[in-house]
């Protein structure tokens, strides 16, 4: 028999390693998946996970003018990581509090709404200052979407996991409509998109030759700063004991009501800002299909952070790669967009199992010794 | 008004059928979030082998088969690998939209007939009566049978007593001499199969075909349905049918000359899940009396 047990501290070094090992047992996995769908299976797992690294090491170690060539896939792997690691940053910060706001993706479509609809009222050449309210508006459209949960969990006892997973179809359906009703772009052969954002609501391309803007700034940031929150300040310590021990907290004057309020309004505004972020800068109108699946993808982020958000960082990182990998075995080896789905499932399984390592060591017991 | 009742009954039964599988999971103790995931590749599965085999009873069997195989998968990560059952039913559900999209691929665009109705001639034509509570298919009639059995078992069986010991406090019900895991594994495992029913119903009756993602959230809407019955059997059935009524609403609605966008009346169903779970979470008493005291609380054995 196989036990479990408990150890009398939880393991620092495993801390650390089970997100190598889960990310190890994925590619394990996912090369038996690879077998048994035909393909050639280190080769599938080169393209998905290897090739994008390799083009950043050719264009950290080439000489400039070389390098160049080497930037655009690196750059689009970081593209891909910033509406991931703002949305799993906030999830973090929330799960530490034991509140699950699994809504993140209607929070990130309302606060794309809600921008846009800024971006598309705005007067004619309006200046460039306008992309500080159009931000602004993201990450209240976000805030409302969390709001609504929070509100029906602290007043009503509403389960949060629930509320906020519903939003995320009331959002999408507020989106379809508008950008087929009010919104429209009357010049848009009847496809249902809106009018293109004015030149002053893009956000600004930080290296020519790539899509690579002003995000990865908010994103980095951000995840500092909750870091730093987390670690360092007593609303920190106020989410992490609330989240842990929630009587402990009550003794302590912590409310529950107040933690559950915050880190939802900080998830959702943060969703919000991805939200306008990543609308502004690689859609540049709406449009029914906004990405708003990087609203659950980010909860694998936070897993893979270890629900630390400079740790949810690296975990964008990871899951843009396997992104972009999906997209280039696409093209290269014909396979469906559906299997960097069940990679990244396979990740948080395998992320969650690995987990149980940091606190308890695996024993085998012989019947008959006790 | 009779077509509305008979495409309610029909609307209802995936909800039903998923619903009541996780009430069974639930009052174990074990709270598994992976309905959506159970139910997609039991309707992917089904369909597959129905369209292969040009059987649907197998179809059915091995749709059931898929949805018990996902809850297997979270029984071993949840239940023996102490992981956190929220974070591991997401998981799922991730993993079985990516995998149903898998095996659904080549499936895309067929469609299938649906299953047949079972008809008794002179009472199912003739009479509204007949029309509308005779003469749907097997699975319909399923689905209430399911309830009836659910029911029964908790309330009148050693079995459903055991179950809802180990889901109320485990380590009480571990010191009684139940295998606390092997009584959450057979109860997760039960819901997955159900999950995997309800999914099936999709594919082959519901719409009779394939489509990525098609349980749209109907999986999370048959978790908040446990909670709005407040994890009573028969509650759960009066549920799914008004829910059902609902959803229906988006059908109807532009009928009746409802003056509303149609996105609007498809928000309906999931609106009203809010609201449902509002006015029930609202009276703690009531939840508080039914719920699983010990639900998404790991148990691990100490001797």
């Amino acid at each position: 028999m196989i036990v479990l047990e408990p150890r009398p501290q939880p393991s620092r070094a495993l801390g650390l390693l089970s997100p190598v090992i889960a990310i190890g047992l994925t590619l394990v996995a996912g090369g038996i998946l690879m077998a048994l769908m035909g393909r050639p299976p280190l080769q599938a797992l080169e393209i998905y996970f290897f090739q994008p690294f390799e083009e950043f090491w050719l264009w950290l170690t080439l000489p400039a003018d070389e390098a160049a060539m080497w930037l655009y896939t690196p750059s689009e792997v970081v593209v891909k990581a910033i509406p991931l690691a703002l949305i799993g940053a906030g999830l973090a910060v929330c799960f530490r509090a034991n509140v699950w706001n699994i809504g993140a993706a209607g929070q990130y479509t309302l606060g794309a709404v809600l921008g846009g609809w800024l971006a598309l009222g705005a007067p004619e050449g309006a200046s460039g200052i306008w992309l500080a309210p159009y931000l602004a508006a993201g990450v209240l459209g976000g805030m409302i979407c969390a709001a609504i949960p929070a509100w029906l969990r602290v007043r009503f006892n509403a389960n949060e996991i629930l509320v906020s997973l519903m939003l995320t179809y009331v959002a999408a359906l507020l989106l379809d409509w508008l950008v087929r009703g009010p919104l429209k772009d009357p010049a848009g052969y009847g496809f249902p998109v809106s009018k293109d954002f004015s030149e002053s609501f893009v956000m600004p391309v930080l290296v020519d030759g790539t899509r690579l803007h002003l995000g990865v700034v908010f994103a980095i940031l951000a995840a500092v700063a909750l870091w730093v929150m987390m670690g360092r300040t007593m609303k920190g310590f106020e989410v992490r004991v609330i989240g842990a021990a929630p009587r402990a907290g009550a003794f302590a004057g912590f409310s529950r009501d107040r933690t559950i309020w915050f880190v939802m309004l900080l998830s959702g505004g943060l969703a919000g800002l991805a939200g306008a972020i990543e609308v502004s800068a690689t859609v540049g109108h709406l449009q029914p299909q906004i990405s708003a699946e990087y609203g659950f993808v980010a909860i694998i982020v936070a897993f893979l952070g270890r629900l630390n958000p400079v740790g949810a960082l690296f975990g964008a990182v990871i899951l843009a790669v396997s992104y972009i990998g999906g997209e280039n075995a696409q093209i290269m080896l014909k396979l469906p967009k559906a299997v960097t789905g069940i990679f990244q499932g396979m990740l948080l399984f395998f992320l969650l199992g690995c987990d149980t390592l940091i606190r308890y060591r695996i024993r085998l017991a012989l019947p008959g010794r006790a | 008004m009779e077509n509305f009742i008979i495409s309610m009954i029909i609307a209802a039964t995936p909800l039903l059928l998923a619903a009541m599988g996780e009430l069974v999971t639930e009052r174990s103790g074990v709270l598994n979030l992976g309905v959506e995931g159970m139910m997609l590749m039991g309707a992917v599965v089904s369909f597959a082998v129905a369209n292969s085999t040009g059987s649907s009873t197998l179809g059915i069997a091995c749709g059931a088969g898929a949805g018990l195989t996902m809850a297997l998968i979270f029984s071993v990560i949840a239940l023996s690998l102490l992981a956190n059952q929220a974070a591991t039913g997401l998981a799922l559900t991730i993993f079985g939209i990516g995998a149903s999209g898998l095996i659904g691929q080549s499936f895309v665009g067929i469609a299938l007939d649906p299953l047949p109705k079972l008809a008794i001639p002179a009472l199912s034509d003739s009479t509204a009566f007949g029309r509308i509570l005779l003469g749907h298919d097997a699975m319909v009639y399923l689905a209430l049978a399911l309830a009836g059995g659910v029911a029964w078992f908790l309330s009148n069986t050693r079995g459903g007593l055991a179950l809802r010991a180990v889901g109320d406090n485990h380590d009480s019900g571990h010191a009684l001499g139940y295998n606390v895991i092997a009584i959450r594994y057979l109860a997760t495992m039960f819901g997955g199969a159900c999950a995997g029913l309800g999914g099936a119903y999709l594919s082959l009756a519901y719409t009779p075909m394939w489509a990525e993602n098609m349980t749209a959230g109907r999986g999370w809407i048959a978790l908040a349905l446990v909670v709005f019955a407040t994890w009573k059997p028969w509650r759960l059935v009066a549920g799914a049918y008004l829910f059902a009524a609902v959803t229906q609403l988006q059908f109807y609605g532009q009928d009746w000359g409802l003056p509303v966008a149609s996105q609007f009346l498809a928000m309906a169903p999931y609106v009203a899940t809010i609201l449902a779970l509002v006015i029930i979470s609202r009276d703690v008493n009531l939840t508080k009396a039914n719920a699983p005291a010990c639900i998404g609380r790991p148990f691990r054995a100490e001797r």
